[in-house]
């Protein structure tokens, strides 16, 4: 049994094959279910936000099964495997498991730290379990992921840093429009950043939201969110005049918004000043538009600077994430090879219930003279025999040591156990 | 020394320890220091409000007859606008950029001749008080227009050159200084309208005729043209921000030419 993870992101892939590999609502459930009903799946969990989609299952083998997610996917999302399989990232083993704690710990977030991945990947595994999709390996991997996670937050800094990105934008806002009371906001796009500023935004008393999204209907979603209003794509230079506060986030391959664009957007606004936050990698909006009076564009990087001058050694705090997810992988190695004896020993036993049985068969064969009483003294004798042989080997197997798939292999090797058939 | 000279250099005093405190703030403020700040301006203002009515009493007209009287009068009117926007909105800084123009202003007031001399027959009219009370007012209030036009200048360097120190934290945010900047040009704009009309109608009575292009008539001119395009601008094509605030800045510019340039480099028939 191996942890297979198969997955896009915003690193890896643009938002239109991020946006055509989601498993958006209803999508979801048939998703999840059609994947478990594949041959080489026999646990699956499926994460989908703006920012990634990804596939957790547990494989006996994981080229098989992972050529039959791609497959999968290709037909479920009626796409041609060559359109994403470039921005497909597959890990198996140890490096899924590592994937899976770095992308609960906000790691491999777009912005280090911030804390909704959690609460998506926390859903993502509930939604499996009561589809009953996930088994004995997931479940212990989703536990481990989030205490992980915990872990990282409280003993290290790294939250911190992306709960001060979304606040120094709220700071930078009161300082150039005094109060957001009455203010209107455009979400250009999705992201996990993006709606965490924007929920800072909202809460400090921003009123007019107005959500743009290529697709409408995730739009309206997120409109529902915010208490706002969707906004179709077409329209959206057409609504950002409204805009005070624009945050972009589209992951768009150029930019959607250019300064004569822009310049105009000012001329009917009378000037009036507008603060745009692009978090888009790369970046979405032409920087040339910070030369426009009373606009004032800042990227993610600028407040991470903003940041920084604040937060000291973030590459420390970094660091020693990284320490706590080794440790909490080992853990799980452990977990997972101590999994794997289980059927070795199941195993031996097996065997030497066999070949005790075979004897004492032939033996009756041999001497059928021997009554009730004899022969059952024979076999008390035979299961002694085989138990204090086995004894060892199990209590070995049993033990928690760092050399004990080389001890299975070993066991195997020396019993004439053929592992793969007695597995399940 | 006459009692109402003491009261003026004690306010002149109090003036220069708030300027300096003033200063200082910039570097390293604390609530301590901008309540200091405002102690010796409130004392200062005091003082100085008594050596107005000093010279009042003691010239039996409004004093506003010389340079010095004139100067000194601006300066009144800045601190009172300065201590009533303090009071109304809490500017952090704003008396970092206010209270040394005052001095400055005192100062130079000081260095004037002091002298009391009896109002000339022309000048002794009910017009005298109006015209440059009015005038007054107007400019005090386009010299606060400077003051945060600059402030605004400085914090919007910090917003659009994404480094936030020194004094962001501390400056008042772009909208506020924008709104406060054309509030102060819409009380400052109407005053000197009726200060160059009440100017107009003295003139005639007093020369018999209403305008003669007198240099000092034809800058005050020039000053309200500035202003008046400030406005215009605003209303119709809507600039505001940085353009509204250098425009201010360059209009006091020509405020202050106005009031003392006039005087020393062209010939003019106003005494100030």
């Amino acid at each position: 049994m191996k942890v297979l993870v198969l997955g896009v992101n915003h690193k890896t892939a643009s938002v239109e094959i991020r946006e055509r590999l989601a498993f958006n609502g209803p999508k979801l459930e048939e998703g999840v279910l059609a994947l478990q009903q594949l041959e080489e799946v026999k646990e699956i969990a499926v994460l989908s936000t703006c920012n990634r989609v990804e596939l957790y299952a547990c494989v006996g083998n994981t080229a098989a099964a992972s050529e039959q997610i791609k497959d999968f996917l290709s037909g479920f999302h009626g796409m041609k495997r060559p359109e994403f399989e470039k921005s497909l990232y597959v890990h198996g083993g140890p490096d899924a498991v590592q994937h899976v704690f770095r992308v609960s710990s906000s790691l491999d977030s777009m912005v280090v730290g911030e804390p909704q991945i959690l609460g998506q990947i926390k859903d993502a595994f509930e939604f499996a379990l009561a589809k009953k999709t996930t088994g004995v390996l997931l479940n212990k991997l989703m536990k481990k992921a989030i205490s992980t996670a915990k872990r990282v937050r409280t003993e290290t800094r790294i939250a911190e840093n992306a709960v001060s990105i979304s606040f120094a934008a709220v700071e930078l806002a009161k300082k150039i429009f005094t109060n957001l009371g009455g203010k209107s906001f455009m979400l250009l796009g999705a992201g996990e950043m993006a709606e965490l500023a924007a929920r800072h935004l909202v809460n400090n008393g921003v009123q007019e939201v107005l959500v743009v999204n290529r697709t409408y209907e995730r739009g309206c979603e997120l409109a529902g969110e915010f208490n706002g209003k969707a906004v179709r794509w077409e329209d959206f230079l057409h609504e950002i005049v409204h805009a005070d506060i624009i945050i972009c986030s589209t992951g768009a391959p150029s930019y959607v918004l250019l300064k004569e664009q822009m310049q105009k957007v000012m001329k009917e606004r009378r000037n009036r000043p507008v603060f745009i936050i692009d978090i888009s990698v790369p970046r979405n909006i032409d920087p040339e538009i910070n030369k426009i009076d009373n606009v004032y564009l800042y990227s993610v990087d600028d407040l991470q600077e903003v940041v920084d001058t604040n937060i000291h050694g973030r590459k420390l705090e970094a660091e020693k994430a990284e320490r706590i997810i080794a440790e909490e992988m080992e853990k799980f190695d452990r977990w997972m090879s101590s999994l794997n004896s289980v059927p070795t020993i199941v195993a031996l036993r097996q065997k030497a219930e066999d070949i005790r049985r075979e004897e004492l068969e032939r033996l009756r064969n041999r001497l059928p003279a021997l009554d009730a009483e004899q022969m059952k003294a024979v076999e008390y004798m035979a299961t002694a025999i085989i138990n204090k042989l086995i004894h060892p080997p199990t209590v070995a197997l049993k033990e928690d040591s760092e050399d004990r798939d080389e001890l299975i292999a070993m066991i195997k090797k020396l019993y004439g156990i053929n592992g793969e058939e007695n597995e399940e | 020394m006459g009692v109402e000279l003491i009261l003026f250099e004690i306010a002149l005093t109090f003036y220069f320890a708030a300027a300096i405190v003033c200063v200082l703030e910039l570097f390293k403020g604390t609530r301590t220091t901008s309540k200091i700040m405002l102690s010796l301006a409130v004392a200062g203002f005091l003082f100085h409000a008594a050596n107005i009515i000093a010279r009042y009493v003691l010239s039996g007209h409004i004093p506003i007859a010389n340079l010095h009287e004139a100067s000194s009068f601006f300066s009144w009117c800045i601190v009172f606008l300065f201590l009533f926007l303090e009071y109304r909105y809490r500017l952090g800084l704003l008396g970092s950029f206010i209270m040394p123009v005052v001095f400055v202003i005192m100062l130079s007031s000081s260095m004037l001749p002091r002298k009391m001399e009896p109002l000339s027959p022309v000048l002794q009219s009910y017009w005298l008080g109006i015209h440059t009370v009015l005038a007054f007012v107007g400019d005090a209030a386009f010299a606060l227009a400077f003051g945060i036009g600059i402030m605004y200048l400085v914090q919007e360097h910090y917003v659009k050159s994404r480094h936030l120190g020194g004094l962001f934290q501390r400056l008042p945010s772009l909208q506020i200084l924008d709104e406060i900047n054309y509030r102060l040009i819409t009380i400052g704009f109407p005053l000197l309208t009726l200060a160059i009309i009440t100017g107009a109608l003295w003139a005639e009575s007093a020369w018999g005729s209403y305008w003669r292009w007198d240099p000092k008539e034809v800058w005050s001119l020039i000053t309200w043209f500035i202003y008046a395009v400030v406005l215009h601008v605003r209303l119709i094509a809507g600039w505001r921000g940085r353009r509204a605030a250098i425009l201010s800045i360059l209009g006091f510019c020509v405020v202050l030419f106005t009031f003392f340039g006039v005087n020393f480099i062209l010939q003019s028939k106003h005494t100030f």
